[in-house]
C-alpha cells in the first residue's frame, strides 16, 4: 500500500501529512512534486493544505489547472482514494471532484482555531472507524473555507449521504453559533459522487498525535488504510 | 486581427460578498450614504483572432475554464478593436 502527497508551490502542510501517514499511521508515503506527475500507481492521494500559487485568482484555482491534477482526476475516476485537506479541499472542489466551492469566510478574516465536527456518515472509506454522530475536535486554519453550493446540490448531497462532517457545538448540535465560517448547512466535509473522494477544510493531520492535543483526526487516515486493506 | 477584451467577473446575484459589506461599512463610517455595494474583478487582455465573435468566444472559454467559477460567478465580456 502506498500513499502520495502532492506538493505544489505554496503547499505548506505537505510534510506534516507525510509525517502523520508514514511515522504515525505506518503507511509508505511519497511526497510528489507536482511537476513530476504521478509516475506510479498509488492507492491513495492526499492533496495537502497551504496556499498553492498564493491563492491567486481563487484558492486552488491555479493548482487545479496543472497537469498532475489530470492524473489525480484519472486516479479518482478509477476508484482510487483522494483526500483534499484545506487548500486541497479547495482544489478538489475547483477540479469538480466534489460539487460546490469553498470561498471567502462570512466574516472575511483568517480563522485558526479548534472546532467541533459531527461525523455525519461513517460508511465512507474515510470515516468508517468513527461512530455516526460522533463529535470530534480538529483545527481549522483558513480564510476561504465557506462551503457554498445551490439548494439542489445540498439536497442531493444529503440524499446520497455524501456529507462527511458538519461544524457543531461540543454536544453535537449543528447550530449557526457553531459555524465558524458561514458554510452552507455547517457543511465542511463532502464526499465525491462515488464516495472515494473527501474534501474537508479542517486539518486532521494536525490532530493525529497526543502531543498535539488531539488524535481525533487520525481515524480518517486509519479508516483509509483499513478500507484499502479490505479490498 | 488584434482585439482587446475587458472581462468582468462578479458574484452571482444573491451571493454573499463579505468584502463588499466591509467596504460599504467603511464608506458609511466616512459619512457616505451607500445603500448597496458589490465588488468585481476585471481582466484586460489582448487576443489575436479573425473577428470580433471569435475573440468574444475565446474570452468565454477562458471564463468557463479558469477565470470564473460557475458555482458563484457570472461574467461579462466587452470586445473592442485595438
Amino acid at each position: 500500500m502506498r500513499f502520495a502527497v502532492i506538493r505544489f508551490g505554496g503547499s505548506n502542510c505537505d510534510l506534516d501529512a507525510v509525517h502523520v501517514l508514514q511515522d504515525v499511521c505506518g503507511v509508505d508515503t511519497d511526497p510528489v512534486w507536482y511537476k513530476e506527475g504521478l509516475s506510479r500507481k498509488y492507492d491513495a492521494i492526499l492533496i495537502p493544505g497551504g496556499f498553492s500559487y498564493g491563492d491567486y485568482l481563487r484558492a486552488g484555482a491555479i493548482a487545479t489547472r496543472t497537469p498532475i491534477m489530470k492524473d489525480v482526476i484519472r486516479h479518482a475516476g478509477a476508484g482510487g482514494l483522494v483526500i483534499g485537506i484545506c487548500n486541497g479541499a479547495q482544489i478538489a472542489a475547483e477540479s469538480e471532484l466534489v460539487p460546490g466551492v469553498f470561498t471567502i469566510n462570512e466574516y472575511p478574516k483568517f480563522i485558526c482555531e479548534d472546532v467541533c465536527l459531527r461525523v455525519e456518515n461513517n460508511s465512507s472509506p474515510f470515516t468508517s472507524l468513527y461512530e455516526e454522530g460522533e463529535v470530534i475536535r480538529i483545527p481549522i486554519a483558513h480564510k476561504e473555507g465557506r462551503y457554498v453550493a445551490d439548494d439542489e446540490t445540498i439536497r442531493r448531497l444529503e440524499n446520497e449521504c455524501r456529507i462527511a462532517f458538519k461544524f457543531c457545538d461540543e454536544s453535537g448540535n449543528v447550530t449557526p453559533e457553531a459555524n465558524p465560517n458561514g458554510a452552507t448547512g455547517n457543511i465542511t466535509g463532502i464526499l465525491g459522487d462515488k464516495g472515494n473522494v473527501l474534501a474537508m477544510m479542517p486539518h486532521p493531520e494536525r490532530a493525529a498525535e497526543e502531543i498535539l492535543g488531539s488524535t481525533d483526526g487520525k481515524k480518517i487516515f486509519d479508516s483509509m488504510i483499513a478500507y484499502l486493506e479490505s479490498l | 486581427m488584434k482585439f482587446s477584451l475587458k472581462i468582468t467577473i462578479s458574484l452571482k446575484k444573491g451571493m454573499l460578498d463579505p468584502e463588499a459589506l466591509a467596504i460599504k461599512h467603511a464608506l458609511n463610517n466616512l459619512g457616505f450614504d451607500v445603500d448597496s455595494l458589490g465588488t468585481a474583478r476585471v481582466f484586460y487582455l489582448d487576443v489575436d483572432e479573425s473577428d470580433e465573435n471569435s475573440a468574444r468566444q475565446k474570452g468565454q472559454e477562458m471564463c468557463d475554464r479558469l477565470l470564473a467559477n460557475p458555482v458563484i460567478h457570472s461574467y461579462d465580456i466587452e470586445v473592442s478593436g485595438v
